[in-house]
């Protein structure tokens, strides 16, 4: 489609102050956290004029970062594995058998997309308490990897129905048990999928506190976003230690972010419109 | 052996019936019990949801949070999704440097709420926050205020940095969503005579539905579960004077921050029911009401 050159000249002002809109409280995060308290009250808006990182240093001794760090990766690592094997496997069974109940068994699964799980919190909490599982890693992983099903389900689903059903025809006849179709023939075919799945509980384990904050009361095995929130009730005047603990919450997710902004971008689409 | 086919689904089976479906089926079960501590009492019918809704201060809680998850609504389906739209529009169209662009809009979505909440807060402080200063500089000085702190405008100041913080997230749907539309349609289009407005209007956006149906149901559930910025900005009570209290706050305090915890379990439980009721058939409604509506090509 054609635009006037004015028409073109408001799009692109548009757009680029859209992306200074998003990026502003960002960068203003990261060159506060590398300045000292009076620099940030004096000129908040400037760059810092030193580069110190000082700031990093008090705040690695005020709280147990690497241990955060670890419980962090821990969690979303394994919640995202175990929801991508086992959303694939369900998927398989749905989308190419049909037996009288997988219809019912695909809405059943389905009806978590509605289901806010926040709302659940109280019988959550008693049944981990009687499971043993408060104040362990893995109440969170649990919780994460089961609410991370429907949503998974749903975009694998629809990915296995649009495979042609001639390959897999294809390579029974070349032998193959279920079982090998499954692993060898069609995951690979799904891979951008499964990248759309990754990405989407990926972020979200990695940034959730609500179920930390509930479940996880020992200092040690805090994940950053909750174990960060200790430094807003302490050091509530010491801003640049506060700037220094947000920038250190997001620089995993936002280095991760850049390294693979591609599969990102196309990840998140992927199975988004189908 | 061909009956090993049936254990696929079993795990992912399992563990949603037991870590989603199971809790929630039981806060159903809870909101029809009177509750002694964390002990279940008796059998009280439909009793908790008669004071939810009869009962002072319980009725005016919930419809004063009501309201706030409705603005919400209104707020994120204008502001959002229109900026979403409209930016994922100029992306469609070409322009220039469209991948630094898709980037910059998508990172506040990559950090955790927690951390939006408190940069915000910090941003937003009135002695010392970057708002005030920036408005200062431009010459707005007057219309600089405490905006987390005045129930006039704390609740709007959370739901536009709600909209900051899913922008990205929902321009990349609607960017799917136009690129998804076939070329030769709008090149049919364009034959006929059809431009700007006209074309956006009678052709884009409908052929959009799929899009625009799923961003509008993210959003609802999104605005009826909105906890967790309330919670990092304004605390529990959702102040200043439950002005940005929202019903999923409301049922956090009630579930585990009162002190009086007999009352208020099985309130909760009824409180968790209509609003699971509240987002399960609108959403449900929505989807069928904007699928009979779509376009199909």
């Amino acid at each position: 489609m054609k635009m006037t050159v004015g028409g073109r000249a408001v799009s692109y002002v548009l757009a680029y102050l859209f992306a200074l809109l998003a990026l502003y409280p960002i960068v203003l995060m990261i060159s506060s956290s590398l300045k000292t308290n009076m620099e940030i009250f004096a000129s908040p808006l400037s760059l810092p004029k030193t580069f110190s990182l000082d700031t990093y240093k008090k705040l690695w001794e005020a709280v147990p970062y690497a241990d955060f760090l670890w419980n962090s990766v821990f969690v979303s690592t394994l919640s995202v594995l175990l929801i991508t094997v086992f959303s694939a496997m369900a998927a398989f069974y749905l989308s190419r058998f049909s037996f009288k109940w997988t219809a019912g068994l695909y809405f059943f699964f389905i009806i978590g997309l509605m289901i806010p799980i926040k709302l659940g919190i109280v019988p959550l909490f008693l049944l981990m308490k009687n499971l043993g599982l408060l104040n362990s890693l893995w109440s969170l992983i649990l919780i994460y990897t089961a609410s991370g099903i429907p949503i998974s389900v749903f975009i694998l689903t629809g990915f296995f129905r649009t495979l042609p059903i001639e390959l897999e025809e294809a390579a029974r006849i070349d032998g193959c048990s279920h079982f090998q179709v499954f692993w060898r023939v069609l995951l690979p075919l799904i891979r951008p999928a499964l990248a759309t799945v990754v990405i989407i509980n990926f972020i979200h384990a990695w940034n959730d506190f609500f179920f930390p904050l509930i479940f996880i009361q020992e200092e040690a095995l805090k994940t950053i976003p909750v174990g960060m929130m200790v430094l807003f009730g302490e050091y509530e005047t010491d801003w640049s230690l506060l700037f220094a603990g947000l920038t250190l919450s997001a620089l995993p997710m936002i280095v991760v972010f850049l390294m693979a902004s591609r599969q990102f971008m196309e990840g998140l689409t992927a199975g988004a419109v189908k | 052996m061909r009956w090993l086919i049936h254990l696929f689904p079993l795990p992912a089976l399992v563990i949603y019936t037991l870590f989603v479906v199971y809790p929630i089926f039981s806060a159903f079960l809870y909101s029809l019990y009177d509750w002694n501590g964390i002990k279940r009492g008796a059998f009280v019918g439909l009793q908790n949801f008669m004071t939810l809704f009869t009962v002072e201060p319980f009725n005016e809680m919930f419809w004063n949070a009501f309201r706030h998850n409705v603005f919400y609504f209104v707020v994120e389906m204008i502001v959002q999704n229109g900026i979403a739209f409209g930016l994922a529009f100029l992306i469609y169209r070409k322009i220039r440097g469209s991948g630094f662009l898709k980037i910059a809009y998508f990172m506040p979505r990559l950090l955790s709420v927690i951390v939006i909440g408190f940069l915000w807060k910090l941003i937003l402080n009135p002695n010392y926050g970057a708002l005030n200063t920036v408005l200062a500089k431009i010459g707005l000085e007057e219309w600089s205020r405490p905006w987390l702190g005045d129930p006039d405008t704390a609740l709007l100041a959370i739901i536009l940095i709600n909209c900051w913080f899913g922008i990205g997230f929902a321009m990349l749907i609607f960017l799917a969503g136009l690129q998804s539309i076939p070329e030769d349609l709008i090149e049919a289009a364009r034959l006929d005579g059809a431009t700007g407005l006209r074309m956006l209007w009678k052709m884009i956006l409908p052929l959009c539905m799929p899009a625009i149906t799923i961003m509008t149901i993210f959003t609802f559930i999104q605005a009826f579960e909105a906890f967790e910025l309330v919670y990092a900005m304004q605390g529990s009570m959702g102040e200043p004077f439950y002005s940005t209290d929202t019903l999923a706050v409301y049922f956090y305090r009630m579930a585990f921050s009162s002190g009086a915890g007999d009352v208020t379990l099985g309130l909760g439980s009824a409180l968790a029911v209509v609003l699971f009721c509240i987002v399960g058939s609108v959403s449900a409604l929505s989807l069928y009401l904007m699928r009979k509506r779509e376009v199909q090509h």
